[in-house]
């Protein structure tokens, strides 16, 4: 090779990397610009707004405190910690009910249930009708309707059948032949080799509810009941948010309160970070490869 | 996968109804357990998906709550009449296009520019370190988004505006203003999946063959004509099937995003399909009026993907199914 040609190999790898790095600080920004603005003090923010670096000792953690110490921040959150653990939980049971027989070859039911799974993501009702569903069965302002209608996501379901399917069909012929029921064998057998993707899908699931917003616009009118999403919306639109915090504590730039509010809501996903790089990966690919 | 499916499709052997049902009912009295795990689901999507859409023909009659789906009385095409002779419809309708193929033109190259620079990187920690950042958007709510487009671009004291004001220029009101509203959401959907867009195609690259490159650096081929010559050619079937699903969706434009971003300021250039549908039949009880909106745009959505899936098997050779 040619020495002409290593340098271009060099300056190209050069490119590439600046590139690279100046997507990265792109999406890195404004986070950290947020972050830093949720920690600005009332008197730095009427000197220079806010600042891409707050120094550690101006920090302040006020606003996260008047907003925890107030009650519709803390009682939203905990709305949307009830809908994302009950609700993952209901759609893990009811998608690995349905997903398992559906994964046998055998299963008389198997070609037409799965068509009529399919024709789901290829059509749908509508906002409207499934509104109007909704509300016939009495489900407005109450915490079923979060739950519900998106019970059995298609895509989940198949990613979870495809994975029943890859696992060796010999183990479950043998525990069938010693005398288990299909129960048994789901319950002993499939779900213990089953872990990493209930992780995957239940990870799926639970971001789905910490994030979802509409369909608490769309069904709950009671404030009370208004899940952590809906709550950060009126903050971030409200014209004063102080109404949404104690009156008599220090005042703080409106900013401020804002953006601690968006940290505190993502706070929970960031813990979960990790978890959720590693098995959302692998989940999408899984995914793709679908029968 | 395509061609796969439909080797599948051609062994299958022809039904016979009634042997079927034979061997359904022997089944069930053997496997009534497996028939009963599957209850809760089939219920639900009786219940929750094709309810609604048995519900979608109230498109086709004045829809009264005391009356319900089914004794609501008929009245034809009158609403698909009202929908296609108002001016309203056509600027929801021309502006989720103009915001759908703007995203699509714009997030698709950006995308797999963005995965193919990444594939480039042999560096194993920095590679690490830049999906781990640029995928984490993807995790935040919209609702979360808005607050990071608000402190990032509010007039006032945003850190865009302020470069602008810091570079001799004037402050832009972005969310509020409608020469701008688009560009905000093409560009913060770009931000927001610019490295979770990458998973798909970094996954066909993994499937390279070492020894094609090894071959083209024997040849003499530079790095940049490796990519033009063996890495791009390798996803042309995973573009194929990206863009095959974003057509599909065509007409959906990012409901969620829009509802959130938006305000009646923006109202003319970013009202699409479906918020119109929120505000004209939730809002305002025009039930049936809306459904046939949903309806039209249910219909086109399925008549787009099946024509466009039919078009890329026919001259790609790839197609969903």
């Amino acid at each position: 090779m040619t020495r002409s040609m290593g340098f271009g190999e060099k300056m190209f790898d050069v490119v590439v990397w600046i590139i690279l790095i100046l997507v990265t600080l792109a999406v890195i920004i404004p986070l950290w610009y947020l972050l830093m603005v949720s920690v600005t003090p009332f008197d730095l923010w009427t000197r220079t707004g806010g600042t891409l670096f707050v120094a550690p000792w101006q920090m302040t953690f006020e606003g996260y405190r008047q907003l925890l110490t107030s009650p519709r921040l803390p009682r939203a959150f905990g709305v949307s910690v009830f809908i994302t653990t009950v609700g993952t939980l209901l759609n893990l049971i009811v998608t690995t009910l349905m997903a398992y027989p559906l994964s046998k070859s055998n299963f008389p039911l198997r070609k037409p249930i799965l068509l009529a799974v399919l024709f789901t993501t290829l059509f749908s009702g509508g906002m409207v009708p499934t509104y109007l569903v909704v509300r016939q069965l009495g489900l407005l302002n109450n915490y079923g309707s979060l739950m519900l209608p998106g019970l059995v996501s298609a895509f989940n379901l198949l990613v979870m059948i495809a994975f029943f399917r890859n696992l060796p069909a010999e183990i479950e012929e043998a525990a069938t032949i010693d005398g288990a029921s299909d129960w048994q064998v789901l319950w002993h057998i499939v779900l213990p080799l089953s872990k990493p993707i209930l992780a995957t899908i239940g990870l799926f699931y639970a971001v789905a509810h910490w994030n979802s917003f509409f369909d608490a616009v769309l069904y709950i009118s009671n404030a009370e009941m208004q899940p952590l999403q809906v709550v950060l919306r009126s903050i971030l639109s409200a014209g004063n948010v102080n109404e949404y915090v104690d009156p008599d504590a220090a005042l703080m730039p409106q900013e401020t309160l804002r953006m601690a509010a968006v940290v505190l809501t993502t706070l929970p996903l960031l813990f979960v970070y990790p978890l959720l790089q590693k098995h959302f990966t692998a989940g999408t690919l899984l995914g793709s490869v679908k029968e | 996968m395509g061609t796969q499916v439909q080797t599948q499709r051609q062994i299958r052997p022809r039904l016979n109804i009634g042997s079927w049902f034979q061997r359904l009912a022997r089944d069930m009295r053997k496997h009534y357990i497996l028939y009963l795990m599957l209850l809760p689901g089939v219920v639900y999507f009786l219940l929750f998906r094709y309810f609604p859409m048995y519900g979608a023909i109230i498109a086709f009659k004045d829809y009264r709550v005391l009356e319900g789906f089914w004794g609501s009385p008929w009245v034809g095409l009158k609403h698909f009449n009202t929908i296609f002779s108002s001016p309203f419809f056509y600027n929801v309708l021309g502006n989720t296009l103009i915001i759908s193929i703007a995203k699509l033109l714009a997030g698709l190259p950006v995308a797999i520019c963005f995965a193919l620079l990444l594939n480039e990187v042999r560096l194993h920690w920095f590679k690490r370190s830049v999906q781990t950042i640029t995928y984490l958007p993807h995790f935040l709510s919209w609702v979360v988004v808005f607050g990071v487009l608000l402190t990032t671009l509010s007039p006032s004291s945003g850190l865009l505006n302020k470069t602008i004001v810091a570079a001799g220029g004037q402050p832009i009101n972005f969310l509020a203003d409608p020469a701008w509203f688009r560009v905000v959401l093409v560009i913060s959907d770009i931000w927001k999946d610019i490295g979770w867009g990458t998973i798909i195609y970094l996954a066909a690259l993994a499937g390279i063959s070492p020894s094609l490159y090894e071959a083209a650096a024997v040849d003499g081929a530079t790095r940049l004509q490796r990519i033009i010559y063996i890495t791009l050619p390798s996803i042309v079937p995973v573009i194929v099937l990206v863009t095959l699903l974003r057509i599909g969706n065509l007409l959906s434009a990012g409901f969620e995003q829009v509802f959130v971003l938006y305000n009646p300021s923006v109202y003319g250039v970013g009202d699409i399909i479906d918020t119109w549908v929120y505000r004209q039949g939730i809002q305002g009880f025009q039930f049936s009026v809306s459904a046939a909106v949903g309806l039209f745009k249910g219909a086109v959505g399925c008549i787009l993907l099946v024509t466009a899936n039919w078009l890329a098997k026919r001259f790609a050779g790839t197609g969903i199914w």
